[in-house]
C-alpha cells in the first residue's frame, strides 16, 4: 500500500493478485480515492501463455476438439463443441438431428452446472453474511430488519437468513448448490461422457449411446433442478433488488454502456446445416439469439456480420505484429466478401516475451473488437447471461412453449414439479432512470434467469431426443471426409460469453487455427486506437460502498463488479484504465511499477 | 477455504492440535480443470475433507484460489497470496502443495514470463511458477501434482509448443524427496477424474498423521491402487473385444478400438469408476481413449480419431492366447508411458517451434 498525491487528491495503491473465486489467475491494481469513495484508476492483469494456435499447426484438423477443449477448465467443453461446429463446417457434414440434440442436451447441462457453482460458491460470497458482516455491518443490521419479498417461494425469512445461507460450506444454500453443481455435471456425462473435456464429442455427431435409459437418467436430474430454479430464481431477485435499496447508487457499481455481443448457442437440427452460406439463416434459429446490441438496440442478428466484424488488434500485449509481415489466408468468404487482414482466420500469434510495463506493453492478451463499419466496438459480454437473454428479447424469434421471446422480454414457462406448482419467470431488459442498465447486479441477476431459461430448453431438447429414439431413428454420427483445403468457422456461447473458432486447412492439415473466447473480449487491453476495453468501463464507474478503512480495505466493491463479468482467465487478460489518459510510473517504489 | 470454527480460535487450535495447509498453485500452464474437476468429487468430497467427516483425519486448512473466501489487497486484509510468501519463508508448518499445470521453461529467453502468480517482491515482476517451486518444495512436506499438465507436462508440452512445458518431476527432479522423505505424487488425467484426487489427498492426510504407511507409487510416481489396470480391463466394452465386435462408426455399443481408443495400453480406472458417482467415462460410453493420463500425451496417441498402431494385430489375433498379446503390449507400453524427449530443463527450446525471439 503507497499513499501518493495526484492533482490535488489523495490516492491509495491496491492491489489483489490473484483475485480469488474466478477461474485462473487474475490481478487488479488500484488507486484508490477514498475521500470521495470511488476507484480512480485500474489496471487488471493476468498472466498466461499457452500457445494453442502455435502448436496447432501442422495437426490433423480431427485433433482439433480434443485439444481446444483443454483451453478452459470449466467451459471446456463450449471449446470442444465449437470446434465441432468448425469441423462440420470444413468437412461438409451434417450430423444426425439426434446427436444435435445429445449435444444441446450436454451444453445445457454445463449452463446449468456453471452458472449455479459460480453463482452460489464464487460471486454468491461476496455477498454472503460473513462478507457483507466484515465489510458493510450497516447493510447486514438493514438486512436482519428486512423481510425478504418472496420468503414464500424459497424459504428464507429474511434477506439476512439468504445472506446467511451463502456463508462458505456453514451456508446451506451453499452446500446445496455444490452438490446441485455435481448432480448437473452428471446430466452432462451422461450426454458429453466427461465433464469438462467431453469423450464422446465429433465432427460428425457423438457417440454417445443414445437409449430410452439415457433420457430417462437425464430427466430426472433435470425436473429436479428445475424445481431447485423455483427457489433461485426468487432468492437472487431479492437479495439483488435489496442491495439496491440498501445501497442507493448501487446501480452504478461495475456499471457501464450497454455495448453487447452474443454468438447464439444452441442450434436447432432442423435448420442447422453447418454451411457458411446459410449461416445467416440458421443462426436466427438457434434457441439463443445471437445478436450484437449497442446503447439497447440490436445492430444486427445475421452470423455472416458478426464473423466479418471480429478484429483482433494488438494493442499493448506481448506480440510483433503479423500484419505486413505475412500474406493472408483467407481474402474473401465463401461468399465473396472480402475479409480483413486482422481477422481471426488471418491472423498470426507471433509472441515477444519481456517485462511487464504497465505504461507500455503488460499483457498477454490481444484485443478483440467488432468493427461495425464505422467504429471498432470494445463488446463484452456481461459473464454471458445479459447479453444472452436481451439479445434473444430484443430479437423476438424464439417461441418453444417452454421459453417464449416477446420483444422486450423472455418467458420462461417451468412445468410443475415434485413440491411446487408450475411457475412462468419472466426476464425484462433493465434500465435505470429510462435507460438500458448493464451493471453487475444486472449480470448477477442474469445469470439466475440464463440457469431457469436453459433448463426449460433442456427440457424441450431432452424431449426432442427422446423422440428421435422412440422413432428408431438412434444413429448418432454420419462419416466424413478431411479436405485438402478448407475455411470454416464455428459460433456459439461460451457459459461466460461469445465463442469463436476459425480454422484454415491446407494439404489435409491445421494451417491457421484461432479460438477466441469471452474472456479477452471482457477483459482486453486498451487497443492501437486507444479504445479501452469493457473492464475498464465497469471498474472506473465503481463508487466506494464499503464501510472499511483503507487499512482493513477489502474492496468488496470492486471485487463485485469484476467477479459480476465472471472472468475466466485460462483465456487471460490484462487491462488498464485511467481516466482517459495514460498513467504516469511514479517514484514511489509500489508494487506493479515494473522497474 | 477452512474449517468454519478455525478463523475464530486459531491460535488456541494451533496449541491443541496441528493444522495441515493445503497451499493450492494453479498458476501452470494450465486451464484450472483441476480445480474445478475437484468440486465435482464425492467419494470424498472437498466438504467431508475440510470439514472433517472421517475419524482421525487431521485439521486441514485449504488454500485454494478457485473458491477461496480470501480475496482481500495485497499486503492488506485477507491477502490470499500471503499464505504462500509465509510458506516461502518456513512460516507455514506442515504444509502440502499442489501444483495445477505444466511448469513452462522460464530460461528460453531473456525476459518476461509465460506465466505468474502474484509478484517477486524484489522486482515487482510477475512471481514465475519455477520460481515458487525453487522457493516452496524444500519447505513441503509433500507435493502433490495434479492432472496431466502438472505430473507430465500434457496437452501444453505438445511438439511445436513455444513455452518448453514440462511436468513438475521433470523440473524438481524425479528422485526428488521432501524434507518428510515423500517423492512427489502424481495424479494423472485430462482433467483429472474427481475422486481419484480427493481420495489422494485422504490418503495422504491421513499418511502425515501417522496412520497410514507410504503412499504406494509406481514408476511414473502414480498412486498404484489407481493407476495400474489398463482402460481396456476396466471396460465393459472389452467383452466385444473378445467376440472380436469391433465398433467401424461413433455410436454404436461395441468395442472402440479400431476406431481410435487407446484403452488397452492406458493406465486409468475411469471405465471402471466412471467420471462421477458411475456416471459418464470414456470407452465404455462411446468416448474414444485418447490415453489423457499418460506421460505420451498427447504426442504419441495423436491423429486420435485413427486406429491405434498395433491394434490391428492384437485384435485380429484376440483369440490367440492372452500371454502373446500381454507380451506385445508390453513393448507399446514402454513407448506411451515415457515422455517425449523435449520435457526438460535448460536453455533450449527442443519442441520443433522457432523461437521469433531468440
Amino acid at each position: 500500500m503507497t499513499t501518493s498525491s495526484e492533482q490535488g487528491r489523495e490516492l491509495v495503491e491496491m492491489a489483489w493478485d490473484p483475485i480469488t473465486r474466478i477461474v485462473g489467475s487474475l490481478g487488479v491494481y488500484c488507486k484508490i480515492d477514498f475521500a470521495n469513495r470511488q476507484v480512480a484508476e485500474c489496471y487488471s492483469t493476468s498472466s498466461i501463455f499457452r500457445g494453442y494456435s502455435i502448436f496447432m499447426k501442422g495437426k490433423d484438423p480431427r485433433d482439433a476438439h480434443f485439444i481446444t477443449s483443454r483451453i478452459c477448465g470449466i467451459c471446456g467443453d463450449n471449446h470442444a463443441t465449437c470446434s465441432v461446429y468448425a469441423q462440420n463446417m470444413a468437412y461438409g457434414v451434417r450430423p444426425p438431428h439426434l446427436a444435435e440434440w445429445i449435444i444441446n442436451c450436454g451444453e445445457a447441462a454445463e449452463y446449468m452446472f456453471d452458472h449455479n457453482i459460480y453463482q452460489e460458491n464464487l460471486v454468491g460470497v461476496d455477498y454472503c453474511e460473513k462478507m457483507v458482516r466484515e465489510t458493510n455491518p450497516g447493510v447486514l443490521a438493514k438486512a436482519e430488519r428486512t423481510e425478504a419479498p418472496h420468503a414464500e417461494d424459497h424459504g428464507y425469512k429474511t434477506i439476512a437468513d439468504i445472506m446467511r445461507s451463502l456463508n462458505p460450506l456453514e451456508g446451506d444454500f451453499y452446500r446445496e448448490a455444490l452438490a446441485m453443481s455435481r448432480l448437473t455435471r452428471e446430466m452432462f456425462c451422461l450426454m458429453e461422457g466427461r465433464h469438462v473435456h467431453p469423450s464422446t464429442l465429433y465432427p460428425g455427431g457423438v457417440g454417445t449411446v443414445a437409449t430410452v435409459q439415457l433420457f430417462t437418467d437425464y430427466m430426472t436430474r433435470l425436473m429436479r433442478y428445475v424445481e431447485f430454479m423455483k427457489r433461485v430464481v426468487p432468492m437472487h431477485d431479492d437479495l439483488f433488488d435489496f442491495f439496491y435499496d440498501a445501497l442507493p447508487g448501487y446501480e452504478n457499481v461495475g456499471r457501464r454502456r450497454v455495448l453487447l455481443g452474443c454468438w447464439g448457442s444452441l442450434n436447432d437440427p432442423d435448420h442447422c446445416d453447418f454451411t457458411y452460406e446459410n449461416m445467416g439463416d440458421w443462426g436466427r434459429k438457434m434457441f439463443v439469439t445471437p445478436g450484437v446490441i449497442v446503447d439497447g438496440r440490436l445492430v444486427t442478428n445475421d452470423l455472416v456480420d458478426i464473423n466479418l466484424g471480429i478484429r483482433i488488434l494488438l494493442g499493448s500485449s506481448y506480440y510483433d505484429d503479423w500484419v505486413g509481415a505475412t500474406d493472408p489466408f483467407v481474402t474473401h468468404d465463401p461468399l465473396g466478401n472480402p475479409v480483413d487482414i486482422r481477422h481471426p482466420w488471418n491472423q498470426h500469434t507471433i509472441p515477444r516475451p519481456q517485462k511487464r510495463d504497465f505504461t507500455d506493453k503488460y499483457s498477454w492478451v490481444m484485443s478483440p473488437r467488432w468493427f461495425d463499419g464505422k467504429d471498432m466496438l470494445a463488446l463484452d459480454t456481461g459473464g454471458g447471461p445479459i447479453a444472452r437473454l436481451w439479445s434473444t428479447a430484443l430479437n423476438g424469434l424464439v417461441d418453444i412453449g417452454y421459453v417464449k421471446s416477446t420483444g422486450h422480454s423472455v418467458l420462461i414457462n417451468l412445468p410443475r414439479t415434485a413440491t411446487k406448482p408450475e411457475k412462468t419467470f419472466e426476464w425484462k431488459i433493465p434500465t435505470y432512470k429510462g435507460e438500458p442498465l448493464s451493471n453487475a447486479l444486472e449480470r448477477n441477476r442474469a445469470r439466475s434467469y440464463f440457469q431457469a431459461y436453459v433448463a426449460a430448453c433442456a427440457l424441450h431438447f431432452a424431449e426432442q431426443g427422446l423422440n428421435e429414439v422412440r422413432q428408431g431413428r438412434t444413429q448418432t454420427w454420419e462419416p466424413f471426409t478431411v479436405p485438402d483445403e478448407a475455411i470454416s468457422c464455428g459460433f456459439t456461447e461460451a457459459v461466460r460469453g461469445v465463442l469463436s473458432h476459425h480454422m484454415v486447412i491446407r494439404n489435409g492439415k491445421i494451417a491457421n487455427y484461432h479460438p477466441y473466447p469471452p474472456t479477452p473480449w471482457n477483459a482486453s487491453v486498451r487497443d492501437s486506437y486507444g479504445t479501452p476495453g469493457p473492464y475498464e468501463d465497469a471498474v472506473q464507474n465503481t463508487p466506494i460502498f464499503e464501510e472499511n478503512s483503507p487499512e482493513n480495505f477489502k474492496g468488496i466493491d470492486i471485487m463485485r463488479a469484476i467477479r459480476s463479468f465472471d472472468p475466466c482467465l485460462p483465456c487471460g487478460v490484462h487491462m488498464y484504465l485511467g481516466e482517459g489518459k495514460l498513467l504516469r510510473t511514479l517514484h514511489s517504489p509500489h508494487a506493479f511499477t515494473a522497474p | 477455504m477452512t474449517t468454519p470454527t478455525k478463523s475464530a480460535t486459531s491460535k488456541q487450535r494451533k496449541q491443541e492440535e496441528p493444522v495441515i495447509h493445503i497451499l493450492w498453485m494453479n498458476a501452470g500452464l494450465s486451464c484450472d480443470g483441476d480445480s474445478v474437476a475437484l468440486t465435482a468429487a464425492t467419494q470424498p468430497s472437498i466438504e467431508d475433507i475440510v470439514l472433517g467427516v472421517f475419524p482421525g483425519l487431521p485439521k486441514v486448512a485449504v488454500h485454494w484460489p478457485l473458491i477461496d473466501y480470501e480475496s482481500g489487497p495485497m499486503q492488506g486484509a485477507d491477502a490470499f497470496i500471503e499464505w504462500f510468501f509465509k510458506a516461502a519463508r518456513g512460516e507455514l508448518d506442515p504444509f502440502v502443495l499442489v501444483v495445477e499445470g505444466s511448469i513452462p521453461n522460464e530460461s528460453l529467453k531473456r525476459e518476461g514470463y509465460w506465466t505468474g502468480f502474484g509478484n517477486n517482491p524484489d522486482t515487482g515482476q510477475p512471481m514465475t511458477v519455477p520460481e515458487w517451486l525453487d522457493r516452496l518444495a524444500p519447505n513441503a512436506t509433500g507435493i502433490i501434482a495434479a492432472g496431466t499438465c502438472a505430473t507430465y507436462g500434457g496437452i501444453h508440452a505438445m511438439a511445436g509448443n513455444p513455452t518448453g512445458a514440462m511436468g513438475v518431476a521433470d523440473y524438481l527432479g524425479w528422485d526428488w524427496r521432501s524434507k518428510a522423505g515423500l517423492p512427489i505424487v502424481n495424479v494423472p488425467g485430462c482433467p483429472i477424474q474427481p475422486d481419484n484426487l480427493s481420495e489422494t489427498v485422504l490418503y495422504l492426510l491421513y499418511q502425515l498423521a501417522g496412520q497410514a504407511p507410504m503412499i504406494p507409487l509406481d514408476q511414473a510416481l502414480r498412486p498404484t491402487w489407481l493407476f495400474t489396470a489398463t482402460v481396456h480391463e476396466g471396460c465393459d466394452r472389452a467383452g466385444y473385444y473378445e467376440q472380436g465386435q469391433f465398433a467401424t462408426e461413433y455410436g454404436t455399443p461395441e468395442c472402440l478400438v479400431k476406431i481410435g481408443c487407446w484403452g488397452p495400453v492406458v493406465k486409468c480406472n475411469v471405465p471402471k469408476r466412471g467420471w462421477m458417482n458411475g456416471i459418464g467415462g470414456c470407452p465404455n460410453v462411446g468416448g474414444i481413449c485418447i490415453a489423457c493420463t499418460m506421460p505420451g500425451f498427447p504426442d504419441k496417441f495423436m491423429p486420435f480419431m485413427d486406429e491405434p498402431p498395433g491394434a490391428h494385430v492384437s485384435s485380429t489375433i484376440s483369440e490367440a492366447y492372452g500371454s502373446v498379446i500381454r507380451t506385445l503390449r508390453g513393448f507399446t507400453f514402454r513407448t506411451v508411458d515415457k515422455e517425449p524427449k523435449w520435457r526438460r530443463k535448460g536453455r533450449e527450446l527442443l519442441t520443433g517451434y522457432k523461437a521469433p525471439w531468440s
